[in-house]
């Protein structure tokens, strides 16, 4: 229960300006830039558009400045300002197959037709403390290889001419969009991919973890995995065709899964599906595990009872913003509500001496 | 209108400093777009999320119109990309292409190469061992 309580102003006041003070750190420090977060701290902005859903790199480097670099409560400053902006209408569909590629491996197929590209990994560095980018250096130079464009076909697609894979049919209804009703369950598969999108890494990740584990085990292989920008296209009312709007980065992971088979469809394999704003291959490869996972009652599988089947548990709790904005309220004045468990937690306890008392005097 | 999109607002401002005189017809609004992903990649639509995006329109003295949807959240570059789409419609056309749509393209064009040709260098050359059994 909340009552108004006034007072309080002035604090509140006196601790935003210690937070802003606080936020420039030591003014000896040069400043921070929104193009230096932008430049330099590419993969924390990516998380912030991916989580507040929002592609503006600009705007998710502000928030992360804004927030001292907390990175939830920058995602939450997003979020905020989305709400402000009129929705002009929604994309065409992005065609991640004319993606321009700057990474793409596969770990089903080595001789995947376009090549296995390494791109900007992490992957295969020793994860030692590299002690240069202490001193200022001078910028290193990527390698170049003049190499005419060739076509990256989904690899995924080359199992499904085969009749290998489950088909995946096209069409073009206008999706569910949870940011405009409320999320209902049962929830169909384009809602459930729009939740764990901008859900937090962190949960989606774990939850994707349990199922490797043995939670709800989906025997998943990294059918693909592809990271580049791709072309924005949106139907303009003014002009009546549709018209390139903008291009974003996206990482693409799709799952081979275990096949599945019955009396009226051959073995086969399945599918997990993960699209994701920015270069964010692991909560990409995430997202495709508990895509993968929630399917069981589509596919014909057990519940075995896994958390990461569990539709509700999942989609109810991977949204970082209103687990924070639950989680958080609890810090706020409860004073009233605190004051009857008081005043109950006194009137049980005198209750309970006296029955004591009573039974002593008895005996 | 793809390129003009896409291009960086103060390369576009430098390539076109003296903008002609226009009226408005919708004044820049900056808003969002729904971009929109495919379920495993060829399925059905499902929202992805959302991009930030500036549009107007406007018309000439001369009556021509120009419409822009630009992404970002600037008015200049939503203005300016207007008005290259309001100019492409007459005489001008093919001065403004080569001093503008031009030099964009094959701006963009170099950033792209420049980019795959990165990739390529991280490019895996895979070689099998020879197995000793026997």
């Amino acid at each position: 229960m909340y009552v108004a309580v006034k007072g309080g102003e002035r604090a509140i006041e006196a601790a935003h300006d210690w937070l802003a003070e606080e936020r420039r750190g030591n003014p000896e420090v040069p400043e921070l830039s929104i193009a230096q977060i932008r430049e330099q701290m590419a993969l924390a902005v990516n998380r912030v558009m991916a989580e507040g859903s929002l592609y503006d790199p600009d705007l998710a480097a502000l928030a992360i400045k804004q927030a001292r670099g907390d990175l939830i409560e920058a995602v939450f400053l997003i979020r905020a300002y989305r709400t402000t902006l009129p929705r002009f209408g929604g994309s065409v569909p992005v065609e991640t197959d004319k993606m321009a590629l700057i990474r793409r491996i596969s770990a089903t197929f080595k001789d995947a037709p376009g090549g296995q590209v390494l791109g900007p990994t992490f992957d295969y560095t020793h994860r030692l403390l590299d002690f240069k980018l202490m001193a200022e250096g001078a910028a290193s130079q990527a390698q170049t290889r003049d190499a005419a464009p060739e076509p990256a076909p989904h690899i995924l697609q080359l199992l499904d001419r085969d009749g290998l894979m489950e088909p995946q049919p096209r069409h073009d209804s206008t999706p569910p969009d949870l940011t405009r009703a409320p999320l209902e369950l049962p929830a169909t598969r384009p809602l459930r991919l729009q939740a764990l999108t901008r859900g937090d890494e962190g949960f989606v990740l774990s939850m994707a973890y349990s199922t490797q584990r043995g939670y709800g085990r989906t025997h998943a292989f990294v059918g693909e995995l592809r990271i580049g920008t791709v072309a924005v296209e949106m139907d303009i009312p003014e002009l009546g065709f549709a018209v390139e709007i903008g291009e974003v980065e996206l990482t693409e992971c799709e799952t081979v899964n275990q096949f599945t088979g019955s009396k009226t469809e051959p073995p086969q394999f399945t599918r997990g599906y993960g699209l994701v704003f920015g270069q964010s291959e692991r909560k990409a490869i995430s997202m495709s595990l508990v895509d993968r996972a929630l399917r069981w009652k589509e596919l014909g599988e057990e519940d075995t009872g896994a958390p990461a089947q569990d539709e509700e548990f999942v989609l109810y709790h991977c949204d970082n913003i209103q687990a924070t904005g639950f989680l958080e309220h609890i810090k706020l004045p409860h004073y009233v509500d605190f004051q009857s468990e008081l005043e109950l937690i006194r009137r049980l306890r005198a209750e309970a001496q006296a029955t004591a008392a009573h039974q002593e005097a008895a005996e | 209108m793809g390129l003009l999109a896409r291009a960086c607002p103060a390369r576009l401002a430098a390539l076109l400093p003296d903008p002609p005189a226009s009226e408005w017809l919708r004044k820049p609004e900056v808003g969002s777009v729904m971009v929109r992903g495919r379920t495993g990649a060829v399925g059905a639509p499902f929202n992805l999320g959302e991009m930030s995006v500036t549009r107007c329109s406007l018309q000439l003295a001369d009556g021509r119109v120009g419409h822009a949807y630009v992404q970002g959240r600037d008015k200049d570059h939503a203005t300016r990309a207007a008005l290259v789409d309001a100019l492409m419609q007459g005489a001008e056309a093919a001065q403004i292409d080569a001093a503008v749509l031009a030099p964009l393209a094959a701006e963009e064009a170099a950033r792209r190469t420049a980019r795959a040709a990165r990739a390529a260098a991280t490019k895996v050359e895979f070689f099998t061992m020879v197995r000793g059994e026997d």
